[in-house]
């Protein structure tokens, strides 16, 4: 029970961080598409800078939450997913500073080059972030040691020994920088004036119909790639309301994206976090699926032993609230003249 | 070299570099609080110096915040044997770090920076505590971590092996922890205090910034001299007896003291000798080190040599000279402020060249300092990577072979290279360009003291 709480504790802090850092992510990857001036370029990274920080504190927090509740499974899935992991730590460290040092200098060349790391890197990360999700859906080659080690790619295709990138987790990383470069349009539409307003509903618009489709497609490919979900989803039948949410959640960002950017980037907000927990339904009770289901790690192999866990709650709880609390101040502060 | 030896290599390297950062911004979040509270009582050049300083600390947490990701990412990555094993206790600390200080630190941070307008004078300088309080916290549950892999306490151990906690109230009372950490951020205010007093007596030397230059020397050399001679006693005394009581082999070699003796001598300079297990060229202070460890003369002291080979840190020439570049620099430090602070006391110090160029000068030796003192904790603890309880040879991920280690290795290396170059390019134009001129002040008076100097 309480390795279950945790579980879900962790998926809707990872959901967070999807939901906002995913945000932050956009506005990197559209800057150079819907910023054309230098005056855009700094008016479009304005608005992340206040916040893109403790956004990214969620993803941190998400890993200290891992580690206290199922260091199992940080010990096994970060060392098999090493060197993805350390080009997602050299990614980070270039995009924190591109969005730190271009202000630290007013010259086009200094702003320029930092511009472009925010873009490739924020693209570069979402495409990470995909493909990692793509793995743990996918399952990965855990033998009866419980580890792994996973390469970068094999023959793409789905075999025993897949490697991070194969077409399926191609498509989900895909999908994934679609649906995260679609949320950041749609916060910067409702967040900018003028044409960088208008550019930014564009590409919401543009990016919409392909991100929709993949992520349907997706539902089926995954069960193609990892039979067992199905499985999944008949014993957890409560789970359908996830996907469920999801999709609707996607088509209310289309319908509200003209008359409400706002409202449709909550609706998109939604539907990350529902995305999200879809992908947890799938695999629960397992938290690492492996290609031999024998070996797949389970939520009870993996937890930490009980007095740890219900320590933990006992601070946790009242943390992220106060995280909470620091949010509504800051939006008060920053959010409202804009 | 096996993998284990570039797993570490890697940990060193990596923690090595982050550590460069916070130190500097733990203890200048202090002094900006003290810097804004000045203003708030009236002084407009401290409120320049605030502003200043906050552009140099803003670069600083951004370095800080990148390098230090990978660190948490690594224990993971890196020593998911140790990670697996030890998860249940150190993930309490680890946790809290990013729920009670990170997101404080990180939501705070930019109304310090930039938001002044945004939230009134008070509500700057309540950002100022609050960035503060949360780089101080991180400090705590970091030191925290530390101390429990140094002296473990408040846990079980189960039958699988796994460590699991007992009490989150010992794990955080440590006695170990309390006293590292006012040790560490102690080092970390002498760095913060040294950087603003070699950068103000920088704009001294030219003649520019007269009066955000004084007050950044002043601050730096009292703030300094305090912070040096509590760095050494009590918190420096206190936390070499808590080596003594608990990792006495690690003490032994810190000390160079191979052989048990009565009246044991404190040695000043030497290198050790690990074929002979003697000391070459020694100076030393007869029966020093019996009255600081046992506060009698004539005390024994035990020797390296009895305990177990098995048990000794595995570098102990490293050990040793960490530990006394860190001690030696520590008494320079206390010489340096004391001598600057004389010459503040009789209204000397401004124009005290040769002391000004002495603090310009050290500037670097407190990141060498506090570095060394990293240096002998984490070389002491080893052969464990957590002390009596599980050894650094069982706690790196097998999975993970030397040649992948060595490619994130060398590209930490040359991404680390890169943000240095920028890093430092950075910060000389900072200080070349200095704070905002006084509004009110003439500036002919600088120019003139500018002409004067060329």
């Amino acid at each position: 029970m309480l390795a279950e709480t945790w579980f879900w504790l962790l998926a809707l802090s990872l959901a967070t961080y999807v939901a906002l850092g995913g945000a932050d992510l956009g506005v990197g990857m559209l800057l150079s598409r819907v910023a054309k001036t230098p005056d855009e370029r700094r008016a479009v990274i304005d608005t992340i800078r206040p916040l893109w920080k403790p956004n990214e504190v969620w993803l941190v927090a998400a890993g200290g939450t891992l580690f206290l509740a199922f260091p199992t499974l940080l010990a096994v899935a970060f060392s098999g997913f090493y060197l993805p992991l350390m080009l997602v730590l050299w990614l980070i460290v270039g995009r924190g500073l591109a969005i730190e040092l271009r202000y630290q200098m007013d010259e086009p060349l200094w702003n320029g080059m930092w511009d472009v790391v925010l873009g490739l890197a924020s693209l570069a990360l979402a495409v990470c972030f995909g493909a990692a999700l793509g793995n743990i859906l996918r399952g990965v080659a855990l033998d009866e040691t419980g580890t792994f080690f996973a390469p970068l790619w094999t023959d793409l295709t789905i075999g025993d020994e897949p490697g991070i990138l194969d077409w399926y987790t191609l498509l989900v990383a895909t999908v994934a920088a679609l649906a995260l470069a679609h949320h950041g349009a749609l916060y910067l539409s409702g967040r900018t004036q003028g044409d960088v307003r208008e550019r930014a509903a564009g590409w919401a618009a543009r990016l919409f119909p392909p991100l929709f489709i993949g992520w349907i497609a997706l539902g089926g490919l995954s069960f193609e790639a990892r039979p067992a979900v199905l499985d999944n989803l008949r014993a957890h039948a409560w789970g359908i309301v996830f996907p469920a949410l999801a999709v609707a959640a996607f088509v209310a960002s289309a319908l509200l994206r003209r008359p409400h950017p706002r409202r449709a980037f909550l609706a998109s907000t939604a539907a990350l976090y529902a995305s999200v927990l879809t992908a947890a339904v799938s695999t629960f009770p397992d938290v690492l699926p492996a290609r031999d289901a024998a070996h797949s790690l389970t939520l009870a192999e993996a937890a930490a032993p009980d007095a740890g866990l219900a320590t933990g709650l006992t601070w946790w709880l009242p943390g992220m609230a106060l995280v909470v609390a620091y949010y509504a101040w800051m939006h008060r502060r920053i959010g409202g003249g804009r | 070299m096996e993998a284990l030896d570039v797993h570490r290599l890697q940990f060193a390297f990596t923690i090595t570099y982050h550590y460069l950062f916070p130190q500097i911004t733990m203890g200048l979040a202090l002094l900006l609080v003290v810097f804004k509270a000045r203003e708030l009582r009236g002084d407009e050049a401290s409120g320049r110096a605030l502003r200043f300083w906050a552009k140099v600390f803003g670069v600083c947490f951004a370095m800080g915040v990148v390098t230090g990701i990978p660190m948490e990412f690594q224990f993971g990555t890196n020593w998911a044997r140790f990670s697996e094993r030890t998860g249940n206790v150190i993930g309490q600390t680890l946790a809290m770090e990013g729920v009670f200080a990170f997101f404080l630190e990180a939501s705070f941070l930019y109304f310090l920076l930039y938001g002044e307008k945004l939230v009134g004078p008070r509500g700057h300088l309540a950002a100022a505590v609050l960035v503060w309080l949360g780089s101080w916290l991180s400090g705590y549950f970091i030191v925290c971590t530390n101390a429990w892999m140094q002296h473990p306490v408040g846990y079980t151990l189960g039958d699988d092996g796994v460590i699991q906690l007992e009490s989150i109230g010992a794990l955080l009372t440590n006695p170990w922890a309390v006293r590292q950490y006012v040790h560490t951020m102690i080092g970390s205010v002498i760095t913060a205090s040294f950087v603003l007093a070699g950068v103000g007596a920088f704009w001294l030397l030219r003649g520019v910034h007269q009066a955000v230059a004084r007050r950044s020397v002043a601050l730096g050399v009292l703030v300094g001299f305090v912070a040096s001679v509590v760095a050494a006693f009590p918190t420096g005394s206190m936390q070499a007896h808590m080596v003594s009581e608990h990792q006495p082999a690690t003490f032994a070699a810190m000390e160079g003291h191979f052989h048990t003796e009565d009246r044991a001598a404190m040695v000043l300079i030497g290198q050790p000798n690990m074929e002979t297990l003697t000391l070459d060229n020694p100076i030393r202070i007869p029966g020093m080190l019996s009255f600081l460890t046992f506060q009698r003369w004539d005390a024994e002291v035990p020797g390296l040599t009895e305990y177990p080979r098995d048990e000794w840190p595995d570098n102990v020439p490293l050990l040793y000279f960490s530990y006394h570049i860190m001690a030696g620099l520590g008494t320079l430090f206390i010489a340096l402020t004391a001598l600057a602070g004389i010459a503040w006391k009789r209204g000397r110090l401004y124009g005290a060249r040769p002391i000004l160029w002495a603090l310009l000068v050290a500037v670097p030796f407190p990141f060498i300092a506090n570095t060394a003192g990293w240096m002998t904790a984490e070389l002491g603890r080893q052969p464990w990577i957590v002390h009596g309880l599980l050894r650094t040879e069982d706690g790196h991920s097998l999975n993970v072979s030397a040649g992948n280690v060595w490619f994130s290795l060398l590209g930490f290396a040359g991404l680390y290279s890169l943000l240095s170059a920028l890093f430092v390019a950075l910060m000389l134009r900072l200080i070349g360009r200095g704070p905002a001129p006084d509004p009110r002040e003439d500036d002919a008076a600088e120019l003139a003291a500018r002409s004067e100097v060329a």
